[in-house]
């Protein structure tokens, strides 16, 4: 309980985001998703991304994550520079992402989704890789479900077994796009609970995108507010709440207080969301 | 919005520009010269089985004359009539067939056996039968270009129906809908996507059907003269006709296509 | 034999069926499979479908034998074509004791399969890259839709003087129809996989070869096992247009040949031999498809 956090944190996984910015189809409909986007996180940092619908975090994770190039800008890893103008970047296991809908292979078992990272590398022999996953997936409370195949999984258990299907691989950085939208409450303060469990024994940098206020201030050290169109970085909110989080905190005065500033924060973005809608459609 | 706002009018101009200049359509338009270099050469005997082809400028030639008799003209038009009618009554007794199927379980579980047994069989075996059956030659081709779409139809709508989620109609009916309603407001408008799929294979079938039709028990049509040109030893005939053939079906497919899209405004097919 | 101890077995077997089918529903359900059949022959749907059947035999008699309406007396009647099927010594010659019937159906199956699987082999890997790989689809797409819109049974005189004999012209026609088939939906099924797969792939580090077999035929393989179940119809259809014109053997050339030779029962025995084989055909398709997927099976009836 009482171990200083910093000591368990990751040494590895610092990100500078540099005036990113991202043109959509330049010479055609030219959507301006990113624009002099500029974010630090430091290693082992867990930061939340909030904003509006539409104004460019997934797309700020895809850069990051490599599947996507960036217009202007850079984003360096560890000060080593992961993508520039000049150079497209490309996915790699040091940067897993968990998908907001979930990229489990329906077509393998819980096990082999899980070892696919290590074994695609070749990082580890399959009966290596097996004997480790097995080990992660008890951590979190999932046993003698090795040989399911996803389809039959919950939807929660279905996203537990997604992180350690990242985690195995010992990424540097976790991004996580929304996972836990479509979740009903129980199986969100649960999943909430695994995944905090797993950032204080790992210590991982993660990158978490939402659309839930309380969920980025319950789980982050840091949270940000994006803009609308073009997106850029708004607003900092630093949380300092301790760790290891209780759910008692969300009652807490100083918890009510950083959610009501941010929620003016979003919710001002969220009205020029709005109108910028309404005169694009005019 | 802004790309939704940008996706029709002056932009389909602008992506269609684009797709020209892509590599895509270079890589295309390569792929069908190389495709036509190919047949020249293999007519000129550089290749195994083809010198017996005629090149594509001897195939030009005899479209060209073709072009210029009756016959070729009422061959499309025999064709096209008995594709127009077989597919038309496939449509007209298939359609309340299927719905009839999803609607009403009694009268399923009392055609759908025999249903069943009928469809595996493949539409040229009724050649025979249908001749014998009907008075005339024209009608007994008609009827097997009706199988053919028959039952693609059918399973179709069928499939339509039933995917209706139930609570879909429960919801109506507790609003107080009659079942009239239900049945106009709600299945036939849940059903038309299941139709015009099947109105798309259908008509890929039909002319299938026709030609092998008019090749085994024809006197006229397009099958009919592309297999008068292969016992005249006429080859360059032969890819008249096989090519007025692909162009037919083609055109059909666009005429079914239009309809779908006109059934369904919301969105385009395919 | 005599016919009606044979039609006896039959009726016999046909219940053996049914029966073992109606006792794994009636595992499921955890009731004695004796209730279960009870259950099935006295409810309504059954008598229902057994009554939709017998209508439509009875009909077919009434028509054809006992009133001869014009029109349909020239058609054989449904009693003489069971008695001729199932008779030691038929009157035209085809009977399930006659060595003929079986070289019919061999020739028929023969060629189908040969068509089907080369239509497989070559169909899925053709269908698979061009989903994979964006240079192979730009080439090759254009070059299938030109040729698609001609229905296969227009190449058959084509076929007849490129190919060395009428065989392979028949088998070409059957595997073309078959190819197209398996090859669109095959890419159809790639097209459906969701990116979000690819992209997991990519992160997890595997490459393209890996994308390939881990992602692309995976996710491709419902699509696959619809297009293949339409390529058998298709088939089947083809083959049978194909011996009609084309061929000395088989069941199309059979019921051609019987129509020719007013042998008019035999027309009816061979409809219903390549109905039964083509169910059967499809069928095992089917089958196979639920073995090769059985996270889908899982998925759709476990939990
Ligand atoms: N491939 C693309 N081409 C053109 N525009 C795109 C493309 N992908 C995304 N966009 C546009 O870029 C903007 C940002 O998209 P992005 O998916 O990053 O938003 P988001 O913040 O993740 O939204 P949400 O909260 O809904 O997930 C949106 O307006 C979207 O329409
Ligand atoms: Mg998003």
């Amino acid at each position: 309980m009482n171990t200083p956090e910093a000591a368990c944190r990751a040494s590895e996984g610092a990100m500078s985001i540099r005036d990113v910015g991202k043109i959509y189809d330049p010479e055609g409909v030219h959507v301006v998703a990113l624009k002099n986007c500029s974010l630090e996180i430091a290693a082992g940092e867990f930061v939340a991304i909030v904003g509006p619908s539409g104004c460019g975090k997934s797309t700020l994770l895809n850069t990051i994550a490599g599947f996507d190039g960036l217009t202007s800008g850079e984003i360096l890893l560890d000060g080593e520079p992961l993508a520039t103008v000049d150079k497209d970047p490309s996915p790699g296991p040091d940067r897993v992402v968990v998908f907001q809908h979930g990229a489990l292979f329906p077509w393998k078992t819980v096990l082999e989704n899980v070892t696919y990272g290590p074994v695609a590398q070749g990082a580890m022999s399959e009966e290596a890789a097996n004997k480790r996953a097995q080990e992660m997936l008890s951590r979190v409370g999932l046993n003698d479900i090795e040989t399911s195949y996803p389809g039959q999984l919950s939807s929660g258990m279905q996203r537990r077994v997604e992180i350690i299907r990242a985690l195995i691989n010992n990424p540097k950085v976790l991004l996580l796009d929304e996972p836990f939208r479509a979740m009903d409450t129980v199986t969100k303060s649960a999943s909430h609970q695994y995944l905090l469990e797993l950032y204080d024994a790992t210590g991982k940098t993660i990158f978490f995108i939402t659309h839930d206020l309380e969920e980025a201030i319950f789980l982050a050290d840091k949270v940000l507010v994006m803009t609308t169109r073009p997106g850029y970085i708004k607003k900092t909110l630093q949380v300092n709440l301790p760790r290891p989080r209780q759910y008692s905190m969300l009652a807490s005065e100083e918890f009510l207080a950083m959610k009501a500033q941010l929620v003016e924060a979003v919710h001002e973005e969220a009205v020029k969301a709005f109108e910028a809608g309404e005169r694009e459609m005019a | 919005m802004a790309r939704a706002a940008t996706m029709n009018g002056a932009s389909v101009a602008y992506k269609m520009r684009k797709f020209l200049a892509s590599k895509h359509f270079t890589r295309g338009t390569l792929a069908v010269i190389g495709f036509f270099v190919l047949w020249q050469a293999g007519s000129m005997g550089l290749m195994p089985f083809m010198h017996a082809i005629p090149t594509p400028v001897t195939v030009a030639e005899a479209f060209w004359e073709f072009m210029g008799t009756g016959k070729y003209w009422q061959s499309w038009m025999d064709s096209t009539l008995r594709v127009t009618y077989g597919f038309v009554a496939a449509q007209i007794l298939g359609i309340p067939l299927g719905l009839g199927m999803g609607w009403n379980r009694n009268f399923k579980d009392f055609t759908y056996p025999l249903f069943e047994l009928m469809r595996p069989i493949p539409p040229l075996a009724w050649v025979p039968v249908s001749i014998l059956f009907w008075p005339t030659n024209e009608s007994s081709i008609a009827f097997i270009t009706f199988i053919g779409a028959f039952f693609t139809i059918v399973v179709n709508v069928l499939g339509g129906v039933s995917a209706i989620p139930r609570q879909l109609v429960d919801a109506a009916v507790s609003f107080g809908a009659s079942p009239r309603q239900v049945f106009w407001r709600i299945v036939l408008p849940a059903t038309i996507p299941s139709i015009v799929t099947g109105m798309m294979v259908g008509i890929g079938i039909t002319w299938n059907v026709v030609i092998a039709a008019e090749m085994i028990a024809g006197n006229t049509g397009l099958g009919r003269l592309t297999w008068e040109a292969y016992l005249a030893g006429h080859t360059p005939g032969i890819i008249v006709g096989m090519i007025s053939i692909g162009l037919a079906g083609y055109v059909s497919s666009m005429a079914v296509k239009m309809i779908g899209d006109w059934l369904m405004p919301w969105k385009k097919v395919f | 034999m005599n016919p009606y101890i044979v039609l006896g077995l039959l009726l016999m077997a046909v219940l053996a069926v049914g029966a073992w089918q109606q006792k794994k529903k009636a595992h499921l359900y955890e009731i004695s499979w004796g209730h279960q059949i009870r259950k099935t022959l006295t409810s309504r749907s059954f008598l229902l479908q057994l009554g939709g059947f017998v209508a439509f035999v009875v009909v077919w008699e009434l028509t054809v034998k006992t009133f001869s309406l014009p029109w349909f007396s020239r058609l054989p009647g449904p009693w003489e074509c069971l008695l001729e099927w199932l008779s030691p010594d038929p009157d035209y010659g085809i009977s399930i004791y006659t060595e003929d019937y079986y070289t019919h159906i061999i020739y028929s199956t023969y060629r189908a399969t040969t068509a089907f699987v080369l239509a497989t082999l070559l169909g899925v890997p053709m269908g698979l890259l061009m989903g994979w790989s964006r240079k192979f689809y730009d080439y090759s797409y254009p070059l299938v839709e030109l040729i698609r819109p001609i229905p296969p049974l227009a190449w058959v005189p084509l076929a007849i003087l490129i190919l060395p004999g009428d065989e392979p012209a028949v088998i070409f026609v059957t595997f073309l129809v078959a190819f197209f088939v398996t090859a669109l939906n095959t890419l159809l099924g790639v097209e459906s996989i969701d990116e979000s797969y690819f992209r997991a792939a990519r992160c997890l580090g595997a490459d393209k070869r890996r994308l390939l077999f881990d992602v692309v035929l995976p996710g491709a393989m419902p699509f696959i096992f619809t297009g293949l179940q339409i390529s058998m119809g298709a088939a089947w259809f083809s083959l049978v247009a194909g011996e009609m014109i084309a061929a000395q053997y088989g069941l199309g050339f059979l019921i051609w040949d019987s129509y020719s030779l007013i042998q008019y029962p035999v027309i009816v025995i061979g409809m219903a031999t390549l109905g039964v084989i083509g169910w059967v055909s499809s069928a095992a398709v089917r089958s196979v498809g639920r073995k090769l997927m059985a996270w889908r099976e899982r998925e759709l009836y476990g939990s």
